[in-house]
């Protein structure tokens, strides 16, 4: 009893969640599948990206929607050296906060750059889109990522004059 | 809730209601020195308990040890492939990734010369029938698909025989 030899296996759980957003949030979800980014005006006249549902000094509701743009420049970053599963890419890539033009706030988000050395606080970078879904009677690409109302739908950021 | 103000783009299209937020945890699982002899067992088509020696009940699948007594459960058991319904449960709603048709019945069942009763599948009846005390059998993958998983075992079917009386299996309820 005491040889015997112990019996690992992978024992994987996975959970299918979705989260509703509320229709703050949701908005900011809208925008991304058609292409561009929203965030919401506070109390004191900021632009906050992504929206707080909440007025970040006076905790009233907050409803007044605006389009922002969907390049901006980053307030910090981080070099991952070593990309995990679940990261937007399986190389290299520098997680950034980006203020985006238009906004007062920054939004966490990846840049695709080859070596941490291209990276710089005050940087300007770009959005890098995914593909609009086809419609109903057009083509559906094999493998291709379509805007679905995702954080995911803006791929990365790369420096503004790559894009 | 007030009105939200929403700029000219975000007019007149469906809105986003949900996000898909998936979670995935990998894990190993070490089955420990008793289990893996259980498991190792079940790949020979054997169920193996272990007893305790202090209040001599068998558990199975083993853990090695007594939850009560706190004492290593050393003494090797073999159990028959028979079995009694303790508990029962009827599945009637569909969830993510099920395998089963609807409905279908998840048993706790007491193997015979053991004290902790295995979940498990009955089938080969309908739901309506299935009933505590009911007596029932292993049914085995074919032999050249059996490996050391429960598995193993597709499910346990009504063996025919009379109705367990209750003091036989009371104590697992
Ligand atoms: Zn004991």
């Amino acid at each position: 009893m005491s040889d015997v030899e112990v019996m690992i296996a992978p024992n994987v759980i996975e959970y299918p969640f979705r989260r509703t957003t509320g229709p703050v949030i949701g908005a900011f979800f809208t925008a991304l599948r058609e292409g561009f980014v929203v965030g919401v005006r506070g109390s004191d006249g900021r632009v906050i990206v992504p929206p707080a549902e909440y007025d970040p000094v006076t905790a009233e509701e907050l409803t007044e929607i605006v389009e922002v743009g969907d390049a901006g420049e980053v307030v910090s970053w981080a070099w991952v050296a070593e990309s995990l599963d679940g990261h937007p890419f399986d190389r290299p890539f520098a997680f950034a906060l980006v203020k985006l033009d238009g906004a007062d706030t920054p939004m966490l988000h990846a840049v695709d750059v080859a070596a941490a050395e291209q990276m710089r606080t005050g940087m300007r970078v770009a959005a890098r889109w995914r593909p609009a879904r086809p419609g109903a009677d057009d083509e559906v690409a094999e493998g291709v990522r379509y805007r679905e109302g995702h954080i995911a739908d803006i791929e990365c950021f790369v420096p503004e004059g790559d894009r | 809730m007030p009105e939200l103000v929403l700029p000219d783009r975000l007019r007149g299209v469906e809105p986003v209601r949900s996000i898909r937020t998936p979670a995935r945890l990998d894990y190993e699982f070490t089955a420990g020195r008793a289990t893996s002899r259980f498991l190792r067992g079940v790949a020979e088509k054997r169920l193996l308990g272990q007893r305790c020696p202090v209040c001599r009940k068998v558990y199975v699948p083993p853990r090695g040890a007594c939850p009560t007594d706190g004492v290593p459960t050393e003494e090797e058991v073999e159990l028959g492939h028979t079995g009694t319904v303790t508990t029962f449960c009827v599945v009637n709603v569909q969830f993510y990734g099920q395998a089963m048709e609807l409905p279908y019945v998840s048993a706790l069942i007491l193997l015979d010369g053991s004290d902790l009763p295995i979940m498990h599948l009955l089938q080969e009846v309908s739901a309506d029938d299935v009933h505590m005390g009911m007596r029932v059998e292993a049914v085995w993958v074919p032999d050249d698909e059996i490996e050391p998983t429960l598995e193993s075992i597709r499910y346990f079917r009504p063996n025919g025989e009379p109705d367990a009386p209750w003091d036989s299996y009371k104590d697992n309820v």
